[in-house]
């Protein structure tokens, strides 16, 4: 296999791994902003914790990604550059708002360990009550909550939305240089489509995986209708996207619905859907993370191959792109020589954090 | 050492000239975003670099006396350093993308020149957030020395990361080559390398020598700041004494690979054996002149070769078209020279001081009132002369992005409206700036309030 195929194959898994990870990380966000009811703050608290440790690791799957495509592909990297520098300026934008206000949010607890369990209320300097540090409730750690939780809403859209103009066809580069506008190519129905597919995508992720990383069952609840919800919102905007498709990216749905591979793939990615949908009402959770992770990959790994073998619809394609041989063996080797040093640290990372805590999970669930 | 390109090869790059004419005023905005994101971007990266080993070495202090400060002071600046890491960490995502988004031309014909070291940065990073996250949020999850092990490998990685990405400035100011491997190993690599992560060490020490000393001035009883500034202290006086070293070493590399660029520091205008060192004053470019400057004689030649007759090549011997902004290049030169010197005496005197009271089996660290206000007085110091110097190899490198291979107007993008990402992020940065700043005074404030609202040494 060239090299240029054994590089898309590492980019295709680095987006894998960000999507899975930092995008239930964007997911959480969404669920700090829709938080509701009684147990509001309850959930907001259950959604930092489960962050808290990981979210800066899991970004990194994202520079991964970009250092991939502008040492592997550089043409590539220039003109998704270029053409797409409005959405990705404003996804980049919520990337450090969300990344930092979450920051802020979880260091202005009043000082206190981020693993301190809540303690009573205490006297405040002028006598005043003083809420607990981890209720995440005074006024600056509130307009950080927002700031946070919006921004998670926002970069996926923007994020998908990108996804969706790459796709579309409507990209024009002749001769390195982008010849279709700054705006037209993602300011359109179908990347836009595509945009709030990738926020249901990213919002399910969240859901379901909270229901396994909650010890509280009502709270387990509340997460589990979370995550139907967004289950039959992903279902729901993957047919408008791909009726829309049929004027907004031609050339993909046509690669989608009538390759050797199509149907059987697009069954599969079904079969995980429904398993998802059916194991989070039957409240078989770790089932239910499984099949919502692997419909994920599955979508990622559709989109790649309708995609293929383009990086930007239609003109620029992986092999035209691609940096010397030399280059982008080297950019391999140095792939291969990082993973023995990520793999194991990524594992301790999760192992140390994500133990499943409801040990007893579907009887203790109202 | 690489002996320096010779002037076709500088030419042969200059000829590209871009098909449409240069907008200037946007290649301004341009310049101004990606200078604004770098400046704050440098600032949270130094302290992401050194603040995890000053965090380790209270820990580990904490672990010899079993004084309960020191575990206090660990968690202050694991805090610290999650912020700013934090920060750090989405800044430096906004430059990946800047890179492309602004100079998508660089990208485009360098991005496998320059790919390898930002591919081991990422593993660095990888390494730096995962273990930061088993750091912070471990501690009593972990057994000790695992939770230890953690904080060094933050500190190890974090180094790595500023090792790798400064492979990447060394290319841009003299690119020994656009295969990958010469890339990551130009000429100037080995004196950028220890310049900034010494650099990194000073700023960081330094800022924290001064919140310290600041704390005791208005309270002297805050033993834990006391403990803060014996640890930061020592780190402060070596690297500032070491950096001075590592400047020279790098002065005489540019003396020989990269001439403008050390002419320009100096405002160095004509080629001449025992060139004067101009130590102040305003340069006047068209005679060579300087208006109130101590020169000293010959000065310069010392600098650069070592010998006071040596000729320096001046700016006279390059196009002017191929000049960097001189002025600017030589203020920021010598305010990075200046507050070098500055912390470079201080740490004489304090390093003089103890000794003289460990002679006399007296407590060693110099903390009475002035010399705190010394510390608070030279404090910003560190990251002043960071800034600075950073400014001086990015402006010195300019008109080029990659000096002789491609011009920095040639590199920029064609996205038309150009001032406004540059206003957007000016904003976001302003509003990330005061946020930080706020929550960090909060934070140190009530670092050792015993019965304040917040943390107390006996809350473990």
């Amino acid at each position: 296999m060239p090299t240029d195929l054994w590089l898309a194959g590492a980019i295709g898994v680095a987006l894998c791994l960000y999507f899975l990870f930092g995008g239930a990380d964007f997911g959480g966000g969404v669920w700090d902003l829709l938080a509701r009811g009684p147990r509001a703050e309850a959930q907001r608290r259950a959604i930092a914790a489960a962050i808290g440790p990981v979210w800066e690791a899991n970004h990194v799957w994202l520079i991964l990604v970009i250092v991939m495509l502008f040492a592997g592909f550089p043409p590539a990297f220039a003109a998704i550059s270029v053409a797409l520098h409005v959405p990705l300026t404003l996804f980049i934008v919520g990337v450090v708002l969300r990344g930092s206000a979450f920051a802020f949010r979880s260091l202005d607890d009043q000082t206190r360990d981020p693993q301190r369990v809540p303690s009573p209320p205490r006297e405040g300097r002028a006598g005043e009550a003083v809420p607990s540090p981890r209720d995440l409730g005074d006024p600056g750690q509130r307009r950080f909550g927002r700031v946070f939780s919006m921004a998670s809403t926002i970069a996926p859209v923007l994020l998908g939305a990108v996804v969706g103009a790459l796709v579309s066809g409507d990209i024009r580069v002749q001769g390195g240089v982008v010849t279709s506008g700054f705006f037209a190519a993602w300011l359109a129905p179908f990347p836009l489509a595509v945009g709030l597919f990738a926020l249901a995508l990213c919002a399910l992720l969240a859901a379901t995986y909270l229901t396994v990383e909650t010890s509280d069952p009502t709270l387990r609840e509340d997460f589990r209708r979370r995550a139907l919800a967004a289950a039959v919102a992903v279902g729901v905007i993957a047919l408008v996207a791909f009726v829309l498709a049929g004027s907004g990216a031609p050339r993909v749905r046509a690669a989608l619905a009538a390759r050797r591979w199509s149907w059987p793939f697009h069954g599969l990615t079904g079969a995980a859907a429904v398993t998802a949908i059916a194991a989070l009402a039957t409240r078989r959770f770790r089932l239910a993370r499984v099949a919502v992770a692997a419909q994920t990959v599955l979508i990622l790994v559709g989109w790649a191959l309708a995609q293929y073998p383009y990086l930007v619809v239609p003109d620029v394609t992986l092999h035209a792109a691609a940096a010397s041989a030399r280059a982008q063996r080297l950019l391999l080797i140095a792939l291969a020589a990082g993973l023995p040093v990520l793999l194991p640290s990524l594992w301790l990372l999760f192992r140390v954090f994500k133990r499943a805590k409801n040990s007893a999970r579907a009887s203790t669930a109202p | 050492m690489v002996p320096p390109r010779t002037k076709r090869e500088c030419e042969a790059g200059s000829t590209q000239n871009p098909a449409v004419p240069i907008d200037w005023n946007g290649l301004a905005y341009a310049r101004a975003q990606m200078g604004i994101s770098l400046a704050f971007h440098i600032v949270f990266a130094a302290a992401g670099v050194a603040l995890p080993a000053l965090m380790v070495l209270a820990d580990v202090q904490h672990r010899r006396t079993r004084d309960p400060e020191y575990l206090q002071l660990s968690k202050q600046l694991a805090k610290g350093t999650s912020i700013l890491f934090a920060v750090g960490a989405v800044s430096g995502t906004v430059l990946s993308f800047e890179l492309g988004l602004l100079w998508p031309r660089f990208m485009g014909r360098f991005g496998e020149s320059i790919g390898l070291p930002f591919a081991l940065e990422g593993f660095a990073f990888f390494t730096e957030a995962i273990f930061l996250g088993i750091y912070l949020y471990g501690r009593g999850k972990v057994s000790p020395n695992l939770h230890l092990a953690s904080g060094v490998a933050v500190a190890v990685s974090g180094a790595a990361s500023a090792l790798f990405v400064t492979l990447v400035s060394a290319f841009m100011n003299g690119p020994g080559g656009t295969d990958p491997i010469a890339a990551m190993a130009s000429p100037s690599w080995p004196y950028q390398v220890v310049h900034v992560l010494l650099s990194c060490y000073q700023a960081t020490a330094w800022a924290m020598v001064a919140i310290s000393a600041f704390i005791l001035l208005r309270d002297p009883k805050r033993t834990l700041h006391r403990k803060a500034l014996a640890l930061a202290l020592p780190m402060a006086c070596l690297t500032a004494l070491v950096q001075p070293l590592s400047g020279d070493r790098s002065a005489k590399h540019l003396a020989v690979a990269q001439p403008l660029k050390l002419a320009a520091a100096e405002a160095h205008l004509h080629t001449a054996p025992r060139a004067p060192l101009h130590v102040g004053g305003v340069p006047d470019l068209d005679t060579g002149e300087f208006h109130g400057a101590i020169p000293i004689p010959g000065g310069l030649s010392f600098l650069a070769f070592g010998d006071f007759d040596a000729p320096v090549t001046g700016l006279d011997a390059f196009p002017r078209a191929d000049w960097p902004p001189v002025l600017r290049v030589r203020t920021a030169f010598q305010v990075m020279v200046g507050a070098g010197s500055a912390m470079a005496l201080a740490a004489l005197a304090v390093i003089v001081v103890a000794a003289r009271r460990a002679a006399r089996r007296r407590p060693r660290l110099p903390d009475g009132r002035r010399w705190l206000l010394a510390f608070v007085a030279l404090g910003p110091l560190g990251f002043v002369s960071l800034e600075a110097g950073w400014l001086v190899t990015e402006w010195g490198r300019q008109p080029w992005i990659v000096r002789g291979l491609m011009r920095t107007a040639e590199a920029v993008t064609d996205f038309p409206y150009k001032a406004a990402p540059f206003w957007l992020f000016t904003t976001v940065y302003v509003f990330l700036g005061v946020a930080v700043v706020y929550l960090l005074a909060r934070q140190i404030a009530r670092a050792d309030r015993p019965h304040g609202p917040t943390g107390s040494a006996h809350a473990d």
